[in-house]
Formats: structure tokens, sequence, C-alpha cells
């Protein structure tokens, strides 16, 4: 049982999506490794962008070869272009916009250093040349067999393929999803975090659902930090240790969710959970409202537990 | 009880800090690291490292988790800014050619042993085997490849074949030199690229390509054309063939850290080795394009037999000048320098 519930709050912590980083601080930071579905379509934006410049161009040499000979410069600088933009497209981009390409950043990707470090132009432009291998090479053979091998027997055209495509899905076989590329260079892709801070709840005013202020404890505040600290000043149910001692960190981080969920059945949750604590806490203290009365219990119980931690006593869950 | 909590106050004393990091951060994401302005490019990394003291201290005291959230977040966010890639282009080219590319290859100097030793067996085996039994020429050249030339061909169209091109345009020749550039970098990147495959089709292409150039010099020594045909080949062989060396050579410096991995674990190994190795190649790559051009309008233009001579001298001691002694200075400050920020943890 304490094992289930320790592995359930683990999984939240640092689930199998995630990778620790040391920065050269020597502060672990944990980034969420990029889903395979958004560094395809990354890609594919990449492609996209890469095939229509290339287009863009073979229009352009056309077009200026037939006032003259046919060959002309044009046909020089669509070859070279050609080969920069397949060699070079994604190392140039990533060198400039730190590790993101146009595709990359759509998606909010980055590539990172593996271990932590500064990302390196060498590591950009090594994951980015072996994308030839991973990437062009399949996909000529896909569409010509023949080309790879002119004369090569069934079987070992087939052989090439599967070996070819044990490449091209390589992220799909390691939990960070590195490609070879990734593998040979020391990098990682990850999904560039977004999070805004949101309010501390120890010390919000439930402001939802809170119709009629308890008697004498909330005098009409004029701005929200004035009616926080009304509501610090005066909280409205205490409780005792024994009470506070029932539960740990994770149960109090699960009320912290059901505290900020929002939607039709947030109240809903709210008042099963209130129930709950109460029977299991052996509130005697009558009825209370609900809302509030989780807020004030989640402060205590925060205040309880971060005490002992300052102790040095970490209690993990209710079981520990 | 007191509702006050310390790592309420905790967060409140330093929100402040944060807040600006998030707008500095967020300047940077839109407009890049150029968009801040100078003041403020100078407090961005005194306010990463007072977020991320923010952050350890709050894992050790808080039980907010939103707030713990918030805090990673953003730490990972000026994370990129400030240890994402940041020198100018400029810089890095400086650095890049004058000591990244010439020390990465002096590192690599038994993986370019090892790689010449194939070519040159490749082409010595190819030499011996059509000097013997001219027929064999089509045992290692493609009939494509080999077009018109071969052990059947006349000693007068052979000769030809070496001294003309001059019917061809400028234009048309710069179209050959691209193709030659995209043609060729594209081999000499596979052949990096297949170390990963440990080297093995590295060692077989860099040898076929030697058996190519063996059984054409046998052909052209049989009709005593030997001097001319050197002279044909290599001025942009010397700086080709070296290129096809040097991606040979991080392949097989690839295949060795994956085989032998010593101390550290493969995937560790790989990463190590296999930057330097790329750098080697983005140079190799660069020697293409110099051998692009050479083949594609000095050969064509060019066909005085002295003239071809000078290059080749020329080139031999260009690169071997490059490739031994330029940023030899302080290679020893250097490792000390890439084990120092190498940002292991």
């Amino acid at each position: 049982m304490t094992s289930d519930v320790r592995r359930r709050f683990l999984r939240r912590q640092d689930r199998a999506t995630h990778r620790e980083v040391v920065t050269p601080e020597g502060i672990p930071l944990s980034f969420v490794i990029a889903g395979a579905g958004d560094r395809i379509v990354a890609f594919l934006l990449d492609m996209l962008i890469i095939t229509g410049v290339v287009l863009g161009f073979v229009l352009l040499a056309t077009a200026a070869g037939d006032d003259r000979t046919g060959h002309s410069w044009t046909g020089a600088v669509a070859i070279l272009t050609l080969f920069i933009l397949r060699n070079f497209y994604f190392t140039i981009f990533e060198l400039r916009w730190q590790g993101r390409t146009p595709g990359k950043r759509s998606r909010r990707l980055r590539v990172i250093d593996a271990r932590g470090g500064m990302l390196r132009a060498d590591a950009v432009i090594v994951r980015n040349l072996v994308r030839d291998l991973e990437v062009f090479l399949p996909a000529q053979v896909l569409a010509n067999p023949r080309a790879l091998w002119p004369g090569a027997p069934g079987w070992a055209t087939l052989l090439a393929l599967l070996w070819m495509l044990v490449f091209a899905l390589m992220p799909l076989w390691n939990r960070d999803r590195q490609r070879i590329g990734d593998l040979i260079a020391g990098t990682l892709v990850v999904e560039a975090p977004s999070a805004r801070l949101l309010e501390d709840l120890s010390s919000a005013q439930p402001t939802t659902l809170s119709p009629s202020p308890p008697a004498g404890a909330t005098p009409a505040a004029a701005t929200p930090a004035a009616a926080v600290a009304a509501a610090l000043a005066t909280p409205t149910y205490s409780f005792t240790r024994e009470q506070l001692s029932v539960y740990g960190i994770y149960e109090l981080q699960v009320l912290e969710d059901v505290l900020r969920k929002e939607g039709p059945d947030a109240e809903q949750a709210v008042e099963v959970v209130c129930e709950k604590i109460r029977k299991k806490i052996g509130w005697t203290g009558g009825a209370v409202r609900p809302r509030r009365f989780l807020h004030e219990f989640y402060a205590a119980q925060r205040a309880r537990l971060e005490h002992q931690l300052l102790f040095g006593k970490r209690k993990q869950s209710k079981e520990d | 009880m007191a509702l006050s909590l310390k790592s309420y106050e905790f967060r409140r004393e330093r929100e402040r800090a944060w807040s600006d990091l998030e707008a500095l951060v967020a300047t940077v994401e839109k407009g890049g690291i150029s968009a801040l302005a100078a003041a403020d490019l100078s407090r961005l990394p005194g306010l990463y490292r007072g977020a991320l003291s923010s952050l350890s201290v709050a894992r050790a005291v808080s039980l907010d988790r939103a707030l713990i959230e918030y805090l990673e977040s953003l730490t990972g966010r000026a994370y990129f800014v400030v240890y994402g890639t940041k020198r100018h282009t400029r810089e890095a080219l400086r650095e890049f050619f004058a000591r990244r590319l010439p020390r990465a290859v002096r590192g690599l100097r038994w993986a370019l042993a090892l790689s010449l030793a194939l070519l040159l067996a490749g082409g010595v085996t190819a030499y011996v085997i059509t000097r013997a039994e001219p027929e064999r020429f089509y045992t290692f050249v493609g009939s494509d490849y080999a077009q018109d030339r071969g052990p059947a061909a006349s000693t007068e169209h052979l000769r030809a074949g070496l001294y003309d091109g001059d019917e061809l345009t400028a234009e048309e020749l710069s179209v050959f030199a691209t193709q030659l550039l995209s043609h060729n970098a594209g081999i000499g990147i596979l052949c990096f690229a297949l170390g990963f495959v440990v080297g093995i089709p590295v060692f077989i292409l860099i040898f076929q390509n030697g058996l190519v150039l063996g059984a054409f010099a046998a052909l052209y020594q049989q009709r005593g054309l030997g001097w001319d045909f050197w002279g044909w080949v290599l001025p942009h062989g010397v700086t080709e063939l070296g290129a096809i060396v040097l991606c040979g050579a991080a392949g097989l410096t690839l295949a060795r850290a994956l085989i032998f991995p010593g101390r550290h674990t493969r995937v560790a190994n790989l990463a190590r080795t296999g930057r330097d190795a790329g750098v080697v190649v983005l140079g190799a790559v660069l020697m293409f394009f110099v051998a692009g051009m050479i083949e594609g309008i000095f050969r064509q233009r060019v066909t005085s037999i002295i003239a071809r001579y000078t290059l080749v001298g020329l080139s031999v001691v260009g690169w071997g000048w490059y490739f031994g002694f330029v940023g030899r200075r302080g290679d020893a400050n250097a490792s000390a320098e890439a084990v120092g920020t190498g940002g292991r943890p």
C-alpha cells in the first residue's frame, strides 16, 4: 500500500518523460522531453519551408534560363542553394536561434546539451550532419530502392531498407527520444517550459462561493492584498496538532490541486474532499463552509509540514 | 496558529526579482539576445543565479507546488537564454578556422593514418591487379563511371580526355563545379554518418575509392600517360582525397568510440568524440568545395602540365601546414579549458 502511494507520488514528480539536467551552477533542473508527435510536426514544417525555397529557386532558374541559351549561373546557384539547405538549414537556424528552427519554435521545442552545459556550436553541427543518414538517405531509398546499390538482389535491398528504418525510428526506442544525431552530439530536444506564477493558496482569499463573510471576519476589503491580510489575521477554524499530523506532503499537494481546480464540478469536488477530511481528522467543530475550511486546513497543514521540514523530517504521505 | 508561513514570506521577498527575470527572458525569446539593453544584459546572469538559488531553497523549505513548478520553468527558460549558443558569428568562424578545426584534425592522428592506409591499400591492390590483367579494370570501375575510358579505348582518346574541357562555357563550368561539390560532399557526410554503424561501411567506401583510383592509374600507366594522368587527377585530388580521408577518419573514430568505450559509457563516449569528428567533417565539406572549384574550373581551363603540378605542390604544402601547424600554440591550454567549461556535472 505504502509503495503504491509512493509510486504515484514519484510518478507525478518525475515521470518517464522528464529528464534531469544539472546546470553548471550545480542545480538540477528537470525538463520535459519533447514528444515524438511534436518533433515530427516541427520537422515537417521545416521541410515544408525548405521545399518551398527550393521550388522558388527552380522556378527562378527556369525563368532566368529562358532568355539565354538554357545554361546560366542560376543553375549553379540553385545547386549550391539546394546543397546548403539540405545540409545546413537546421544548423544555421539552431546556431542563430539558440537551439531552435522555425519548426521547433512553432512547437515550442528546444535543443539543449544533455549534460547541462552550454549548447556548443559543434554539437549543433554534428547533430544535423547525421540527419542526412537518418532522414534523407532512407527517404531516397524508399523512393527508389535501386539507386543506393544498383543491381542489388532483392533481399539485400530489403535488408538495407530495414536497417535504415531502424535508424529513422531510433527516437522511439530510447527513453530520452534521442535520434542518432542527438546521441553523437550529446544533445536533447525538450519542451520549452511555460508556467505562470499562481497565487499562494496559503494566503489567497477564497473568492469563489463566499456569499456571506463569517461574522466579523472580513471587513469589506478595498484591495486583494488587504483581503489577504485580513484572511491571514483572522482564521475561522483552528486545528489541533493531532489533526494536522494525519496527512503528509502527497495529500497536501493533492489538496492543492483540488483547490486550484476550475470548472463546473470544482465545487462538488471541494465538498466531497472536505467531507472526507473532516471525517479522517475527527473534526468536532460542527458544520463548516467547505472552501473556506479547506483553505484554512491547507494553510495550517502546510505550516505544520514545512515546520517539520526545517527540522529535517519529511513526511511524504499519510503512510509515512 | 499563525497563517503567515515562512515559505510565503520567502516568496514575497523575491517575487519582484523573479518577475524581472521573466520579463527579460520573454524579451530575449521574442527578439533574440540583441533585443536586450546593455543594462538589462548585465543584470541577466545575476537574476538567473538568484532564481536558481531561490529554486534550491524553495525545494528545501516550501511545499507550495505551484511555486516550485513556476521557479523550475522560469529557471529553465532563463537557462536556455544564458546557456544557449550565443557567440557572434564572426568570432565563432575565426575560432573555428584558426583553432578548432586544425586541432580536431590533429586529434584524429591515428584514425587519419588508418584511413589513409585503407585508401592506399585500395589503390595499390587495384593497380597491381589491373597492370597484370587489364580486363580487370571493369571489376573496379563501374561502366557508367568509366564512360568511354577503359582498356578498349585508344591511347589518343585517353590523352584527349586529360586535356579537353576547353569547349565548355564559364556558366557550364560553374554548374559542373557545384554538382561535383554537392555529390562529393554528400559522400563525405555519409561516410562520417556511417561511422555510427561501427565503421564497416566507412572501410568499404574508402577502400573502394582507392580501388577506382588505382585502376585508372594502371590504365593510363600502361599507355605511357602516367605523368599526364597524375597531373590531371592530383590538382583537385590532393584536396578531395584529403577530404575523403578526413571523413573516413571521423567515421572511424565514431566506430572506435562505440566498439571500445573505455572508461565511459558508449553513449557518453559517442557524444565526446562525435563533436570533434563533426568539426572535422565540416572542414572536409569546405575542402570538397575547394576541390570542386579546382576540378570544375581550373582543370578544364589550365592544360599546362607545369601549372598543374605547381598547384599539386601548393595544395600539399598548404593543407599540410594548415592541419599540422595552425593553432598549435596553446594546444595544452585549450584542453585544460575544454575540461573546465565542459559543463560536466
